[in-house]
């Protein structure tokens, strides 16, 4: 790659960091465990759409892939595409001060992508170095910056604003995506592609049953999203649970 | 016009008074800390057993390999003995359950029972041939959080959190999270929904909550 090439990406990351600073340090405080949702019936029109291109894209093609591939060869491709996942999870460990994680990912990378050949095994699971799941959302979360609103985004779904910042910088950060030709780019996205058709196939009773089946699919989506991501972000450790004793009236989602 | 000052306050604090004050503030909550039990007739040993409980019902209900509909009503029985179903199902109906007679109630909290034992179990379901187990457990509030972990078979393990309380009268537990997706507050939206739809006709909702979940 040239210099010259090198060195616009670099400062597109840059311009890129700068506004996520900027960004957090405007962010409005919230209370946890409520919903922020002003964008609510936008929100409602992109979910429909999304639930079409479920219907008719998204649900059949991971059906077929789930009915015509074998589960080990499944497991590989997503195994492959989650090994590349790896480095950006490294940096975005360190930038969260968490070393121990990064060095349990780095292990895992490197015994992944050798004995694993080429990450499409993972016996660094069985020696111990599992894999820390975490995102610059995750990094923005650790700096302070609030969670924003709830959005529900075209074909990639329920986010919150600082989850969606994240995925931007993941993606304009990847260390490895400058290391690759553009075939091997078509790969990484591919192999991403078969892996959340994997995910989709492998969960589809519950996927169903919450977009096909529940009363109101976006209130529910929306719900299960806020709750995974806080559940995740305080990495198991929340204490302000909703008592019904108190005021069985009140509405959990409003304390 | 200045109010006159004594050189030497006798009851204002000084810094000394107020760090005896505070010290002595610090032990007496320190002291009702260590003692946490006290106002509760649960302990953390009975609310870890009584999940416990739960959970090898659960697993034998799994694993049992009978039909659909024999292990929903397995769920069910579950449910009524060890969940506050009429705390939980007063919750999820919200302020509607302030308007609703005694009898509209009680007649919608057993058919949330059965409604959330089939939705609940189908979850459960999708842990056959695993294995839930209790970690641990600890006081929050005035309940208990008990911590418990299905291990599956080829993926990776689910964590799912039991709240427990004796404010019923006995044991119960009101609250499941599975990897923090809390039942209390999606069953609040999604009844909250099939009630708008009916109009907030409580009847309409019972009668349709027998065939749901």
């Amino acid at each position: 790659m040239s210099s010259l090439r090198k060195a616009t990406l670099w400062s597109g990351r840059l311009a890129v960091l700068s506004t996520v600073l900027l960004l957090s340090a405007c962010a409005r405080p919230e209370a946890p465990g409520t919903i922020r949702d002003p964008y609510e019936s936008r929100n409602r029109q992109i979910h429909e759409a999304n639930k079409s291109l479920d219907r008719g894209v998204f649900r059949p093609v991971s059906t077929a892939y789930g009915k015509s591939v074998p589960r080990p060869v499944r497991t590989g491709v997503s195994n492959f595409a989650s090994n590349l996942s790896l480095p950006g999870a490294m940096i975005n460990s360190l930038l969260q001060f968490r070393p121990g994680d990064a060095v349990q990912n780095g292990t895992r990378f490197l015994i992944n992508t050798t004995v694993g050949l080429g990450g499409i095994f993972d016996p660094a699971t069985r020696m111990g170095a599992t894999k820390v799941d975490t995102d610059f959302g995750e990094t923005l979360y650790v700096w302070g910056m609030r969670e924003g609103a709830y959005v529900e985004f075209p074909v990639l779904g329920p986010m919150t604003e600082r989850a969606m910042v994240g995925r931007a910088v993941d993606f304009a950060m990847n260390p490895l995506r400058p290391l690759a030709n553009s075939e091997e780019r078509n790969v990484m996205t591919g192999t991403g592609v078969l892996r959340g058709a994997d995910a989709r196939y492998e969960n589809s009773d519950l996927v169903d049953s919450v977009l096909y089946e529940s009363a109101d699919s976006y209130a529910q989506s929306r719900q299960i999203y806020l709750d995974s991501r806080r559940h995740k972000l305080s990495r198991n450790q929340e204490t302000d649970y909703f008592d019904p004793y108190e005021d069985p009236y009140e509405d959990p989602n409003a304390q | 016009m200045k109010t006159p000052m004594p050189s030497k306050p006798v009851l204002a604090p000084t810094r000394r008074n107020l760090l005896l004050t505070g010290l002595a503030a610090g032990a007496a909550l320190a002291v009702s800390g260590l003692t946490p039990g006290r106002a509760l007739a649960l302990t953390t040993e009975e609310a870890s057993r009584l999940i416990d409980s739960v959970v090898g019902d659960i697993n034998s209900a799994i694993n049992s390999g009978g039909s659909e509909a024999q292990m929903f009503s397995k769920f069910e029985r579950i449910f009524a003995r060890y969940a506050d179903v009429s705390v939980i199902a007063r919750s999820v109906l919200g302020v509607a359950a302030r308007q609703a007679s005694s009898a509209q109630l009680s007649a919608f909290t057993d058919a949330f029972q059965g409604y959330i034992a089939r939705k609940y179990g189908r979850r459960f379901r999708e842990f056959v041939g695993g294995d839930i187990k209790v970690n641990q457990a600890r006081q929050v509030k005035n309940f208990y959080e008990v911590k418990s972990t299905a291990l599956l078979r080829g993926q990776s393990p689910v964590e799912v959190v039991f709240l427990v309380s004796d404010r019923s009268g006995s044991n119960k537990f009101f609250n499941i999270f599975i990897e923090g997706v809390n039942m209390l507050a999606s069953e609040r939206t999604e009844i909250g929904a099939l009630l708008d739809k009916r109009r907030g006709d409580i009847g309409a909702l019972t009668r349709d909550l027998r065939s749901l979940g």
